[in-house]
């Protein structure tokens, strides 16, 4: 086929692109779908259920058939619709759903199989045997189901994000959006003008109207040129709005790099608007009229074959000889025939069903006459069968544009309670009358079809919204009326497509009608109609329509379903941003994050932060020996560990020991300045929340840390029970997290190492015990914070400096400490030395354990009120005889599993005998054995008994000999040594 | 959505944390468990008005007090927690 005459694509530029490996040219402005057009290309697509053939159905984002996969390899886009994908030089399409080829596919025995898959076809089949379900029915209709396939590669792509705020967002850039935004622009409004086409005029650009008296895209251009000269407009091309959400706020995504040849640096943007007002005008979507075969290749609506030969200058014809017909059941598509016949297009007839249809201009015309079939090969329609007063004839037809008026496009109207509302007399639905807050509607969108109409109610909406005075002068143009009857369906024997991509009939429909499905939420799920990735846009308001007429009631008594976001599919990868791998979430660093580095340091996440997990030396092959020599390290030395990460809050003022008296469950007021003392807390339902330690700096100031996974977390939650419950104590907070480093300095060499670094401070335990705090300076003055607290259960400190001088201090221990054996160790050997300790960490302060079970509960004082106090001494939690133990393994060299659960040796392992779980487990260089830490149920009294720590899922079961959780120093000596 | 900060203005919904109702200001006294019981586990889920706590997690840390309608996502304002709690204390 080649292209007639007239038309927006620049026949100077050639595009090569490729379909199914075939190579083709198109022209800068075509879409892919004009281009496969003009290049003859008839058959596009296979449908969903049936595998028919399918050719271009429309000419925008409604369509149903010609899905294709865009790119190749990596950037292989499943299910891109063709008639809005924008051709670029290079592009490679591929049809999808057929095998071995679009030509020729197997799977095209289902349309022979078709009155087995009818409505509800796979709830009826795929029923029994239930335990079929999972092994044969699944994956059989997985390998079936789907049109694209992904290419299960990461996406190569870049992504943006971006935010605008506007007094005015106008959607759609078609005469009315084009009005309402030169209405708004020129009265100083910040406007944001988004379509989703690459060129601006929408309905204009596929129409001849012409507006004063000149071509409509004179116009255009120079409202386009106006708008974009303006500082307080943006205009968004290649913009789909897919999302009205609260608040005035919209989701978009712009098209950046999609129609360049590759990807540039942004492929596409997810743009997020909040809009003071908005304007929708998306146009309208056209109906067609279902009968006997109506989804042959060669078979459009007919505003799209209009919108085709004009824009693009293109027809589906093969030869042009062929004979074009026109169905339609309004005015609309006598226009059609005439545009058509403009430009050389030998017209069949026009087929209207109304007895008193216009004749617009000098083409065969059969009043009161429909299309009643259409037959033709996998090329696409041959002949069509034209019904009149019962008498029915073939006639030899190429092409067939089908026209059953237009349905107004208020998917994004609709996104809120509001439903469109239907107009008997304009046999439409119209917007709701219940908008979103801040929306109105104008042009077709609304009803205005006209162009006349759509200016001028675009122009109207935007001075109602933003109160304006004055109008622009708009052009003239044409305001007829388009009359039409309703025509949901040609009744007969064969199958009328209602929704092509998912292929269900006028049958489907009266089927579901008869199985009793008389909702239309029901006949949405049993025919599965409106659920493909189009979401029914050309099928939902026919299909109602048929349900209606077989239900015997009105079209709003039948009702709609439910719009919802995105109006047209949005790729997961733009919803994310670019925010994927390591962008998936901010990276937190320690301060002595360079200096571990440096040191050949393993990593670890630990929440947000990274985290130094040990430090292997030079021979060691395997993680444990670094970790057992730096737990001996810390035993024997002394060692060092970033504990930046633990939360730490600064609490001031004057009831800050109130305060936390109130939000610990232990007693805080009495803590002595210059003193650490054990916290816990506990939730407001009793159970234990986090632990850390609390130092009293000065009479009105306190640093209490807490676990790295809760420093958030409990930093909001004091500041509810600051806010909230008691906003009349004098108290405020912050967190210092991230202000200050801290470095644990453990073992029995720790002190002598301090004592290199501080100005003149006195270490020894007479004045600086175990429990003690100061403000001091090292190293010549730098202010800092030594704690003499110890999670190793050795004599040990941890020392706070300013969060830049981190990576110094860390450097000027180490340097300092050689001869004192120091060492650095990372969260394996802390935890390890933890658990020989017996301290809990997160894995006992999981959310379902109480200080009880870690045998702290007479912690929570019943001297005051704390929050959680009252509830942590219910009946149930009270009764709750599981202790944290110790756990040894009967065979030291078997590991325990975390996670196992224990039971009694020689009962069942099931619920009911269930006695407990392993919370955490290592290998003790100092038990030299493999060593646990879990909570048994009366586990006090069980000290010597050997239990089962049993792990069922992968079959592990491990002898282990319950003990008490202080494997190590049990009696303290070393840590206040 | 867009939260009305009696502070700072207009503030997206994403820089705050929820929390849920506002009654979680208003603990019965501790020596009654079974009013603690309920305070802390039963929650009405009306169809309508709400007044719910927000944080400002991503801004100045307030703990806010927004009325909003549960069926149309409507805002009807926004106070101050602390303000609020003070003026119930007397």
């Amino acid at each position: 086929m080649t292209r007639l005459d007239g038309g927006h694509v620049d026949r100077t530029r050639a595009l090569r692109f490729t379909f199914d490996g075939k190579r083709y040219t198109g022209h800068s402005g075509d879409t892919l779908a004009s281009a496969l057009m003009a290049n003859g290309v008839r058959l596009v697509g296979r449908s969903f259920k049936y595998h028919r053939p399918r050719g271009i159905f429309s000419a925008g984002s409604e369509e149903p058939n010609a899905l294709v996969t865009i790119g190749t390899g990596a950037r292989a886009e499943p299910n891109s619709r063709a008639t809005v994908v924008e051709l670029h030089e290079g592009l490679a399409a591929t049809s999808q759903n057929r095998w071995p080829s679009l030509g020729f596919d197997a799977l095209q025995v289902n349309d022979l199989l078709s009155p087995f898959f009818a409505a509800g076809f796979y709830y009826k089949t795929f029923m029994q045997p239930a335990e079929f379900w999972e092994k044969l029915y699944e994956p059989m209709i997985r390998r079936a189901a789907g049109l694209g396939k992904l290419s299960m590669l990461p996406d190569p792509d870049a992504y943006g994000r971006g935010f605008l705020h506007c007094d005015l967002l106008v959607i759609g850039a078609g005469p009315a959006g084009l009005a309402a935004s030169l209405t708004a622009a020129r009265a100083g409004a910040e406007v944001v003008l988004a379509d989703e086409d690459f060129a601006l005029g929408g309905r204009l650009l596929a129409e001849t109207h012409t507006l004063d008296d000149d071509d409509a895209t004179a116009w255009i251009a120079a409202t386009e040129a106006e708008l974009r000269s303006l500082p307080n407009v943006r205009v968004l091309s290649r913009t789909t709005v897919f999302g009205t959400y609260d608040h005035g706020v919209f989701g978009a995504v712009e098209r950046v790099g999609d129609h360049l040849p590759r990807p540039q640096t942004v492929r596409q943007t997810l743009w997020r608007i909040t809009a003071k007002r908005s304007i929708l005008a998306a146009g309208a979507i056209e109906r067609h009229i279902p009968f006997a075969g109506n989804d042959r290749p060669g078979i459009l609506l007919g505003g799209a074959l209009r919108a085709y030969a004009n824009r693009w200058s293109v027809t589906p014809q093969a030869s042009e000889t062929d004979r074009v017909a026109i169905f339609t059941s309004t005015d609309d598509g006598h226009r059609t025939a005439l545009d058509l016949m403009a430009k050389g297009v030998p017209i069949l007839a026009v087929i209207d069903p109304r007895e008193d249809a216009p004749r617009l201009g000098n083409y065969p015309l059969r009043k009161g006459a429909v299309v009643s079939g259409a037959k033709g090969g996998r090329k696409g329609l041959s002949s069509i069968e034209i019904t009149e007063g019962g008498r029915s004839d073939w006639f030899e037809c190429a092409v067939l544009g089908v026209s059953g008026g237009w349905n107004p496009n208020v998917h994004l109207a609709s996104h809120h309670r509001g439903r469109p509302e239907w107009s008997e007399a304009d046999a439409q639905f119209l917007p709701p009358s219940e908008l979103p807050p801040g929306m109105s509607v104008a042009g077709a969108a609304a009803g205005q079809g006209s162009t006349h109409g759509a200016l001028a109610s675009g122009a109207e909406a935007a001075k109602a919204a933003l109160g304006l005075d004055t109008l622009p002068e708009l052009p003239r143009a044409e305001d007829a009326p388009s009359r039409g009857m309703a025509l949901w369906h040609v009744p007969g024997r064969g199958r009328a497509w209602v929704d092509f991509q998912n292929d269900v009939t006028v049958k489907d429909i009266a089927l579901a009608h008869k199985e009793n499905m008389r909702s239309v939420e029901h006949l949405k799920r049993w025919t599965t109609l409106g659920m493909a990735t189009d979401q029914g846009k050309t099928a939902n308001v026919t299909a109602l329509a048929v349900m209606a007429e077989l239900t015997g009631k009105t079209i709003p008594q039948t009702g709609t379903t439910v719009f919802r976001p995105p109006y047209t599919p949005v790729a997961l990868g733009v919803l994310g941003g670019g925010d994927t791998g390591a962008h998936f979430r901010p990276r937190r660093l320690t301060p002595t994050h360079p200096w571990a580095k440096a040191q050949g340091a393993e990593f670890v996440e630990v929440g947000q932060w990274m985290r130094a997990q040990y430090f292997p030396q030079e021979g060691e092959t395997h993680w444990r020996e670094s970790v057992d020599r730096e737990v001996l390290a810390v035993r024997s030395g002394v060692g060092l560990c970033d504990v930046t990460t633990l939360g730490k809050i600064d609490v001031q003022g004057k009831d800050a020991g109130e305060f936390l008296n109130r939000v610990y469950a232990n007693m805080m007021g009495t803590l002595k300045v210059g003193r650490v003392r054990y916290g816990l807390m506990l939730r407001a339902d009793g159970f234990l929340y986090d632990d850390g330690t609390c130092a009293r700096m000065a009479e009105d100031h306190y640093v209490v840390t807490t676990t790295t996974a809760n420093a958030g977390l409990v930093y909001r939650q004091m500041e509810f029970a600051r806010q909230c419950l008691w906003p009349d104590l004098d108290v405020q907070l912050i967190s210092t997290t991230d202000a200050w480093a801290q470095i644990a300095v453990a073992g029995p060499n720790s002190r002598a190492l301090l004592e290199r670094v501080v100005d003149g401070f006195d270490l020894s335990t007479e004045s600086f015990p175990f429990m003690a705090c100061a403000d001091l300076t090292v190293c010549d003055g730098l202010r800092a914070r030594l704690f003499r607290i110890s999670f190793s259960g050795e004599h040990a400190y941890e020392i706070a400096v300013p969060a830049r001088f981190g990576n110094a201090m860390m450097d000027r221990l180490m340097s300092l400490g050689q001869d004192l054996g120091a060492t650095p160790y990372g969260t394996e050997a802390l935890a390890v030395l933890r658990i020989e300790k017996g301290h809990a960490a997160g894995a006992e302060l999981n959310g379902q354990t109480t200080a009880q079970m870690l045998g702290l509960g007479r912690m929570i004082s019943r001297k005051k009120d704390s929050i959680g106090a009252v509830l942590s001494r219910r009946e149930g939690l009270e009764a709750d005889t599981r202790r944290l133990v110790g756990l040894q393994s009967v065979d030291p060299s078997q590991k325990i599993p975390a996670g196992a659960h224990l039971f009694t040796a020689g009962e069942a392992r099931d619920l009911n005998t269930d006695q407990g779980w392993v919370t955490s487990a290592c290998w003790s260089p100092h038990v030299e054995g493999h060593i646990a830490l879990g909570f048994l149920a009366g586990g006090d009294g069980r000290m010597g008994e050997e239990v089962i720590a049993a792990n069922p899922l992968e079959g592990q079961e491990v002898a282990v000999r319950v003990v008490s959780a202080h494997f190590f120093d049990p009696e303290g000596d070393r840590l206040r040594a | 959505m867009l939260i009305p900060h009696p502070l700072l203005g207009l503030r997206d919904a994403q820089e705050f944390t929820y929390l849920g109702d506002a009654s979680l200001m208003s603990p019965p006294p501790s020596d009654d468990p079974e009013a603690l019981e309920r305070h802390v586990h039963l929650r009405d889920n009306p169809a309508g008005l709400l007044r719910e706590l927000w944080f400002h997690e991503q801004g100045d840390r307030s703990w806010l007090v927004v009325t909003r309608d549960t069926r149309t996502h409507e805002i009807l304002g926004a106070e101050l927690a602390t303000d609020i709690r003070r003026e119930g204390a007397r």
